[in-house]
């Protein structure tokens, strides 16, 4: 169950503003184009753009899909479900239905490791 | 003078031709005319969600804050009621009149009803926010509900009821729930989802009639069979609401009938949505769509041809979605009758899969049952094929 391990971290904490940060997984496990969810108590979905990562609440504002099942364009996810378009740097949503944003989460890579910093806006965000 | 657009409809189709309309630059005045009092509202929800209890009016109000800057003239629980199509003007039930430059289409379809339920309490459709704030009360006292027709909204609510604890009988005349969207195979597969969830299907069962004197209590089959009842829900497709342009000159068929970029026979109207039937290059006839994507992207096209600016291209794969039982239904391409469907993932036997059907060897439509994260670079693929064929 590898693909599976690379689509779903879980993480049994809830994250408090200025939580410590949860590692995700290695680089490695994270190529380009690809996303991974971070199965806490509010899902995280962390994305690899083209070696930048980026981290946003999995869980679309407008019904229950998984943001980490989405399509990845740019910085840009499309919603699985019906398509709206969240921007992974500031999480605004481009076009309906979705009508609030996501919330970001910072991410850092150190050691070869990326880790996300729950509750902490990504720099730039909205 | 300021130029005038008139939009006709105010629901999701027309709300995105106001939208693609200050989208594409157009600076005059929009007038967006809807026969119902509400604001814009979305209506997949209605037999999901919002009749569940679970979204709110505020979930389902389709216009954002965003949208105050479209600057649009509503006349909303207004209805039109004829256009000219000398000078464009719409004329409306209260005997006012809208002069416009251009006109958009976008009156939608209503839900078919079953001839002698008129006056019946107890016997419901549902298109509207009102039909589903009636059947949602209706639902709160019923012990026993029948669904007749096994389409999507008839599944959906049917699926929906049995979540809020009714017994539930749905009643279809075709030997195949969905063979018409899915194929008879993949229909079959997700009709089981009634069974899985104790819903009770009746297939191949004609409806004779409705059983009750003011207030319904039985179905009755063709057969014979009385099926009791406390309250009806009758999903048996929806007619397009085009009535009001029978003088117009505008040429109808099943819908308004448009060019492949919305244009009607009469120029400067266009016609969007569940209202309009589209010519198909790839199908060679005209077809409506009923799908919330499609009233979603297509006014783009329909507003570029208004403005005789660049035309972007109608949505090459078409899509849609129902949620039944809890299991998410997505399917997305066009399917003929002699594809062939190939299950690449998951299993049926589990209701979770992506089926393909293949034309020659060609992918050209994809269904998915709980695998969005697949379907979704199926459909993406679908459209780069469709993208760099045509
Ligand atoms: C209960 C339900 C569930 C659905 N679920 C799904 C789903 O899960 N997935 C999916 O893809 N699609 C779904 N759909 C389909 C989707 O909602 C429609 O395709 C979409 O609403 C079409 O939008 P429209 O604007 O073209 O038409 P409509 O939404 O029908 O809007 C047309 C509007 O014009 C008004 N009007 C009509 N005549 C006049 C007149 N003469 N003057 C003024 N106003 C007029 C109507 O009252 C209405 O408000 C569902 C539909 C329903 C009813
Ligand atoms: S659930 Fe994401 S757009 Fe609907």
């Amino acid at each position: 169950m590898l693909l599976r391990y690379q689509r779903s971290v879980a993480v049994s904490a809830t994250y408090p503003p200025g939580a410590p940060m949860i590692p995700v997984c290695p680089t490695t496990a994270l190529p380009p184009g690809e996303a991974i969810r971070v199965e806490a108590t509010e899902p995280i979905a962390v994305f690899n753009v083209d070696g930048d990562f980026y981290a946003i609440d999995d869980t679309c504002t407008h019904q229950d899909a998984s943001l980490a099942d989405g399509w990845l364009d740019g910085c840009a996810v499309e919603c699985p479900l019906h398509a709206s378009c969240f921007d992974l740097r500031t999480g605004k949503v481009s076009g309906p239905p979705a009508k609030t944003p996501v919330r970001t989460h910072r991410v850092v890579v150190q050691d070869g490791t990326v880790y996300v910093q729950p509750g902490t806006a990504a720099d730039g965000a909205a | 003078m300021r130029r005038t657009v008139a939009v006709v409809g105010a629901s999701l189709a027309g709300l995105s031709a106001a939208r693609a309309l200050r989208a594409q630059c157009y600076d005059g005045r929009i007038v967006v005319i809807g026969d119902e009092a509400h604001a814009p509202y979305d209506r997949p929800p209605l037999s999901k969600e919002f009749l569940a209890g679970r979204a709110s009016l505020a979930d389902i109000a389709l216009g954002t804050p965003d949208d105050t800057d479209l600057d649009v003239e509503w006349r909303l629980g207004t209805t039109a009621v004829g256009l000219d199509h000398l000078d464009r003007s719409v004329r409306l039930a209260d005997g006012s009149e809208v002069r416009a430059d251009g006109v958009v289409l976008a009156t939608g379809a209503r839900a078919r009803r079953l001839s002698g339920s008129e006056g019946l309490r107890g016997v419901h459709v549902l298109r509207s926010l009102d039909d589903a704030v009636a059947l949602r009360e209706d639902l709160a006292t019923a012990a026993h509900l029948v669904v007749i027709g096994a389409g999507f909204i008839g599944a959906e609510v049917a699926s929906t009821a049995r979540t809020l604890g009714l017994e539930v009988t749905v009643v279809e005349t075709q030997p195949v729930p969905l063979a018409g969207p899915l194929g008879a195979d993949m229909g079959a597969v997700c009709a089981q989802l009634h069974a899985d969830h104790g819903t009770r299907l009746l297939v191949g069962s004609g409806v004779a009639g409705l059983v009750g004197t003011g207030r319904v209590e039985a179905v009755e089959l063709t057969d014979g069979t009385r099926l009791p009842a406390d309250v009806v829900v009758v999903g048996i497709g929806a007619t397009p609401n085009v009535e009001w342009l029978a003088d117009s000159g505008v040429a109808l068929g099943n819908g308004v009938l448009t060019d492949a970029r919305c244009a009607t026979s009469i120029p400067g109207v266009v016609a969007v949505g569940d209202c309009a039937a589209a010519w198909s290059t790839s199908r060679e006839r005209h077809v409506r769509v009923e799908h919330w994507t499609h009233a979603l992207e297509q006014p783009a096209t329909a507003v570029a041809t208004l403005l005789g600016t660049d035309r972007p291209a109608p949505t090459p794969v078409p899509y849609f979605w129902s949620d039944q039982y809890g299991a998410r239904i997505q399917f997305a391409g066009s399917r003929r009758e002699d594809d062939e469907v190939r299950v690449l993932e998951g299993s049926r036997a589990d209701r979770s899969f992506l089926a393909v059907y293949e034309r020659h060897g060609d992918p050209v439509a994809v269904l998915g049952v709980d695998q969005p994260r697949l379907f979704t670079r199926w459909r993406r693929q679908l459209r780069t094929a469709v993208l760099t064929h045509s």
